[in-house]
């Protein structure tokens, strides 16, 4: 258990930098889970700190020590891989312990370990098959198991649940998170899937292009965004973005709707409002032309433009709303509170 | 094969059979033409069936070199020695160089990497044959005719093998490698404990292509070998074809081709339940 510490860490591969000055403080027993579109960085900030890539600039500290130059294996981190990585010619039971072996630790501690993560894991039964005989969360589970048997002072994930099927995804969510309360120990867990991102993060850290977007707590980041990146980022169906030009407390969207704020900002801003937020409301001072209505179960998404603009909209209403709205125009009321803007120029949260 | 009516089932099978018949029937007259006696091998028609003189044929190759007055030859026992010695030597020693050249052109990252994989590369178009003569002058200067060593050092550089497993050393997931990192694995040991073990199924048919190649080499032991101690049992198979006016006993001869195929044989078949079940188990 310890804590870890990147500081302004640089990494390019030949001339494209792909991390840029990004510093980062894990707390002892946090799970940090580092969200991102696909090449923002996110795995090879992982695998700095695991040290299998090195560093351009910056140090990696783990418990207030500065371990740049250590090997994987001396920084005493553990990882499981998107693939599992398990050896294909060893069982499961060889798997978890050979890396014991390696550091010739005595037989009888290595069969209690290995034991021990089994009974946590559900694998006992399980110990003398090879990883081909096992499904796909199995083999999971063991590449887990692999990392516990260790006693590493961090775990570091890296898109650990992305080969697995939807349903399966969900239970062994919830395995990990269980699993990473009861042990306590320290974690960074890499994903792109918002949904794992939110269910499992102590905090969670938002990358773009290899820059930190947002570091915060899941309803930090979900409620206030402190970019628009992130605000479109996080939350499904995404955040609408419109354009909007704000003084005195109102802000005038580009069909001439106004919407009220309680920010004294004045000049051109993006207005974000999240879909949930919208209501049917009569009297409701955002016109939408329908133009199509998708019903998911326990809400309807209603696409359509902005009346007299080219801009769309998705709105999420709760219940189910009839199809024969497509090609009308409806009303929405928009909750003023929940709205988010952000500055035209610099894409930074106002409110 | 998606083929399910029956006379299509029928044909096929047809068609094997007289394919298997086809290869089958000259190895079948070898085994015949090797347990009669002379006489009836040299009056037509030739017999289909076996003879009653196997025992006495056999072991006259085996121990003695062929019959009194059809011309002497070393025991066939001492050239299967040496011709097993041979091939078993040239199979481990190409896997264990190709094995190891590949592990480092594909894990480590060392200046003129490129040009060692294309110098090895290069190697395929320069077999034993094209540089025979000066392969020959450098295993005379170093004293190593009739020699095991002799005969099998110079083919033991294999790019073929290298190639080989290159390839498969590359579809191997980099996350392997970076598993073994994480537990601490030294590159030997990587190549020990993960790499060797992964890789045998390539390990085993390679085996097989190898040692059939190294039992069949002729060009090199014949020149090589002036000693008939050393002698491999390719070279005293074509000995014994009789020239000009002499008599071969032809039930020995046959003897000693149906000896010379067992080897091969074996391995095949011996080799055969390693990647039968490599192919089963191979996921990576």
């Amino acid at each position: 258990m310890s804590e870890i510490k990147l500081e302004n860490l640089k990494k390019s591969f030949g001339k494209t930098e792909v991390i840029h000055d990004l510093s980062i403080d894990v707390k002892d027993g946090e799970l940090i889970v580092i969200v991102g579109p696909s090449g923002c960085g996110k795995s090879t900030l992982l695998r700095m700190v695991a040290g299998l890539e090195d560093a351009n600039q910056g140090n990696v500290l783990i418990d207030g020590k500065k371990v740049n130059e250590l090997e994987p294996m001396e920084r005493n981190i553990a990882m499981v891989f998107q693939n599992y990585a398990l050896y294909p010619h060893m069982t499961v039971f060889e798997n978890m312990a050979y890396g014991l072996k390696i550091a010739k630790i005595p037989k009888e501690e290595i069969n209690s370990r290995v034991q021990k993560a089994a009974d946590i894991l559900e694998l006992d039964q399980l110990l003398e098959r090879k990883p081909n005989q096992l499904s796909g969360g199995q083999r999971q589970r063991v590449a887990m198991g692999r990392a516990i048997v260790r006693n590493p002072v961090a775990f570091l994930f890296d898109e650990p649940l992305s080969n697995l099927d939807a349903k399966l995804r969900v239970q062994m969510r919830l395995e990990i998170k269980k699993l990473q309360t009861q042990l306590k120990t320290t974690s960074l867990y890499v994903t792109h899937d918002q949904v794992e991102a939110m269910t499992l993060a102590d905090r969670m850290i938002v990358m773009n292009q290899g820059n930190v977007e947002h570091i915060g707590t899941p309803l930090e980041v979900y409620t206030k965004p402190k970019t628009l990146f992130t605000a479109q980022f996080i939350g499904s169906p995404a955040m609408n973005i419109l354009s909007g030009d704000c003084q005195k407390g109102q802000i005038s969207l580009s069909n001439g709707t106004t919407l009220k704020t309680n920010s004294n900002h004045s000049g051109k801003v993006n207005v974000g409002l999240r879909p949930e937020d919208f209501i049917m409301d009569d009297n409701g001072s955002i016109k939408l032309k329908v133009e199509l209505v998708e019903l998911i179960g326990a809400n309807t998404l209603i696409h359509g433009k902005l009346e007299n603009s080219n801009e769309v909209l998705v709105a999420s209403i709760a219940g189910v709303i009839s199809e024969d709205k497509v090609g009308k125009n409806i009303n929405l009321a928009f909750k003023d509170d929940k709205l988010h803007l952000f500055n035209a120029n610099t894409d930074l949260r106002i409110n | 094969m998606v083929e399910k009516k029956k006379s299509g089932y029928w044909l096929t099978h047809a068609g094997l059979i007289i394919g298997v018949l086809f290869i089958f029937f000259p190895v079948w007259l070898t085994f015949v033409a090797s347990t009669v006696n002379q006489e009836e091998i040299i009056n037509p028609p030739l017999p289909l069936w076996p003879g009653t003189e196997i025992f006495e044929n056999y072991y006259h190759a085996l121990f003695k070199g062929g019959r009194e007055g059809y011309g002497s030859n070393e025991p066939v026992i001492n050239m299967l020695i040496n011709s097993s010695i041979m091939a078993l030597g040239i199979t481990i020693g190409k896997i264990a160089i190709s094995l190891l050249s590949a592990f480092a052109i594909v894990y480590f990252r060392f200046p003129f990497r490129k040009t060692c994989f294309w110098l090895i590369f290069m190697t395929l178009m320069l077999p034993v044959e094209v540089r025979i003569v000066p392969t020959y002058e450098v295993v005379a200067n170093l004293n190593l005719l009739n020699s095991y060593t002799g005969l099998i050092f110079p083919l033991i550089a294999s790019a073929t093998a290298t190639f080989l497993f290159r390839q498969f050393f590359m579809t191997i997931p980099d996350e392997m490698v970076e598993a073994a990192r994480m537990d601490g694995c030294s590159p030997m040991r990587f190549f020990k404990d993960i790499l060797i073990p992964i890789s045998k199924t390539n390990i085993a048919a390679l085996f097989v292509i190898l040692f059939i190649y190294g039992w069949n080499q002729y060009l090199w032991p014949l020149l090589m070998t002036t000693d008939p101690d050393m002698k491999t049992i390719v070279i005293a198979l074509d000995a014994m074809i009789p020239a000009g006016d002499d008599f071969a006993h032809w039930p020995t001869v046959m003897a000693t081709a149906m000896l010379a195929m067992l080897p091969p044989i074996a391995v095949v078949i011996g080799m055969q339940k390693f990647f039968v079940k490599g192919l089963l188990e191979s996921d990576k």
